[in-house]
């Protein structure tokens, strides 16, 4: 933290846990407004969702962690709300399981191909 | 043309020759086939065996086309059939494990056969079990056996046969899926073959065996294609190597999802098509019998696949793509021993029945007794097995297959004691079964150990037994 230069803005990361179908549209709508770096994660997991039954001859499981798609972007602060509203707009079903948004500082971003730093490296 | 007709065509041909003063080599030429002729007799008797040899030629080439593309569809049944059929059904980490347990079947039991096994099944001895004149398969050659195949090489029914002799131990692995070592299974099958499968099948189809329908049996039974053989008698052992052998850890608690159904489906759909060689061809000609044998197979495979599916629709409220392909085989292992004995209708109902009784095996029974036969051995291929091999009794018709020269073959030709020759037979399949993989199961623990030990089990047979991972996605 105290190689960031006080008059330097601050970046953030946002992770955004959606629905695997929403993909697409999320990056759209993004892509709209300027952000087009991203990592993009296959996850599994739950929260309020309750899983689902499968039936194979008879056996009944209970599969309640589900597939889901993590996206991990990191902008500056400014940007910050920006960004969530769209990807909240575009992942948004209204259904339960449509995921959720974390959002923390990060101390640092650096470019490896060239050394930038801060804003320069997002 | 008569041979007067013959000597005249000669003599205008000779004097036409003259007249056109043609070479005294070609006139001498035509004066011996003209005497050749003369002595008519000889010739035409000559040319009737001709004719004779090549028909039999004919047929041959016939029925040998056929029998040799049986003999690669039902190893195609073992791999990739069944090994993509049980191998979609276990967990990820033992997708290998369980696809090595049939491939590596298609090397061991070939060697087994062609040392001894051929020859301790077909070749006539006692009652039981077959003697050692095929051993090492000395005099097995291109000239038929009459015994077995009269339009056929020797060779091809012993290769053909083959096939049988590996499908059935690969099918008992679904029993005792993701947890067996490697090597005990290998001991296991070769003491299987030997003790069990090489027997059943003398008893069955060797000559002077003791249930052989056609060649001096005690007590005829009908088994086309092998449901006492093959299926009983491999899942009967596969209920016995789940007794012994115990639950896999975490059974029933922990999931045991298939992790590809669709691996399954892909190796069903293969079992399907390769069981026409297993039931069409143990016509052993390219005839009547193999066509009924087709049709009466493949109907009875689509009831059973709408009777499980529709069975499980009603119970369960789903119907589920596992069940309709679990409903083909349960179907194709039914009408194995009657394929070549009973007609399209009789096929169906079959099929029907003995695919909503292994679905309520499977679904039902099973829980009630607790074993844990992972990919369900003995609830398809023992339940199918014994169901097909009794109806083999109820439905067999001489308008079929008229072996007994017009004399009813099964109850509905009126036949009762037809069906009480199919109980012996079973009776007999399921002893040798219970009995011989006991022992076996024995002889594999105290010499190797039959199971993987608790660390082996969690981390799946792929990487503890072959070092390897079946799906590797960051290679």
């Amino acid at each position: 933290m105290s190689a960031c230069s006080p008059l330097r803005e601050r970046d953030e990361k946002i992770e955004a846990i959606i629905q695997p179908h929403k993909l697409e549209d999320v990056k759209e709508a993004l892509k709209g407004i300027g952000i087009d770096g991203m990592t993009v994660l296959e996850v599994r997991g739950h929260g309020r969702q309750k899983g689902h039954k499968e039936m194979y001859r008879g056996q009944e499981y209970q599969v309640d962690v589900l597939p889901k798609v993590k996206l991990e972007l990191v902008v500056p602060t400014g940007r910050v709300e920006e960004v969530a509203r769209t990807l909240i707009a575009a992942a948004r079903s209204g259904a339960i399981g449509d995921g959720k948004i974390f959002i923390t500082e990060v101390a640092e971003a650096i470019r490896i191909r060239n050394d930038e730093r801060g804003e320069a490296a997002l | 043309m008569t041979s007067d007709d013959t000597g005249r065509w000669l003599l205008n041909a000779v004097q036409s020759a003259r007249v056109r003063r043609i070479g005294s080599r070609v006139l001498l030429t035509l004066l011996s086939a003209g005497v050749a002729v003369a002595q008519s007799t000889p010739d035409i008797s000559k040319k009737l065996d001709d004719l004779d040899t090549a028909v039999k030629n004919a047929q041959m080439s016939g029925d040998n086309a056929w029998m040799l593309t049986s003999s690669a569809l039902v190893l195609m049944m073992t791999g990739p059939g069944l090994a993509l059929f049980y191998g979609g059904l276990v967990r990820r980490k033992n997708v290998l494990g369980t696809m090595m347990h049939s491939f590596i079947l298609m090397a061991t039991v070939s060697i087994l056969w062609a040392v001894v096994g051929y020859s301790l099944a077909f070749a006539e001895g006692s009652p039981f079990l077959g003697g050692l004149r095929y051993l090492f398969l000395n005099g097995v050659g291109a000239d038929p056996n009459g015994d077995y195949g009269a339009t056929i090489p020797h060779q091809t029914y012993m290769i053909y046969q083959l096939m049988f002799a590996i499908i059935t131990p690969a099918l008992i692995s679904g029993a005792f899926a993701e947890r067996m070592k490697f090597s005990a299974m290998l001991l296991f099958m070769t003491l299987w073959s030997l003790v069990v499968y090489f027997p059943m099948a003398h008893m069955v189809w060797g000559k002077g065996g003791f249930l052989n329908g056609t060649l001096g049996g005690r007590f005829p039974a009908w088994d086309f294609a092998g449901g006492t053989v093959v299926h009983i008698t491999s899942g009967v052992s596969a209920l016995v190597c789940a007794l012994y052998m115990g639950k896999r850890e975490g059974y029933p608690n922990e999931s045991m999802r298939p992790h590809s159904v669709v691996l399954s489906v892909i190796g069903a759909c293969l079992l399907w098509v390769g069981w026409f060689g297993f039931n069409a061809g143990s016509a052993v000609s390219a005839g009547p019998l193999a066509s009924s044998a087709f049709i009466a197979t493949h109907f009875a495979t689509a009831a059973a696949v709408l009777g499980w599916m529709f069975a499980e629709w009603m119970i369960a409220g789903k119907p589920s793509v596992l069940g309709a392909v679990s409903g083909a085989v349960a179907g194709l292992v039914a009408i194995t021993p009657a394929s070549g004995f009973v007609k399209p209708m009789p096929a169906m109902l079959i099929g029907v029945l003995a695919s909503v009784v292994c679905y309520l095996m499977v679904s039902k029974a099973k829980k009630v007794f607790g074993y844990d036969d992972a990919l369900d051995a003995f609830g398809v291929h023992g339940i199918g097995g014994t169901l097909g091999a009794i109806l083999t009794g109820v439905f067999a018709t001489k308008e079929v297959n008229d072996l007994r020269m017009g004399k009813a073959m099964g109850l509905v030709d009126g036949d009762a004691g037809q069906v009480v020759n199919q109980l012996i037979a079973v009776a007999i399949a399921w002893g040798l079964a219970i009995v011989g993989s006991l022992i076996i199961l024995k002889i594999c623990d105290v010499v190797l150990g039959v199971r993987v030990n608790k660390q082996q089990e969690t981390d799946g047979l792929d990487l503890s037994m072959h070092g390897e991972e079946g799906y590797n996605f960051e290679a």
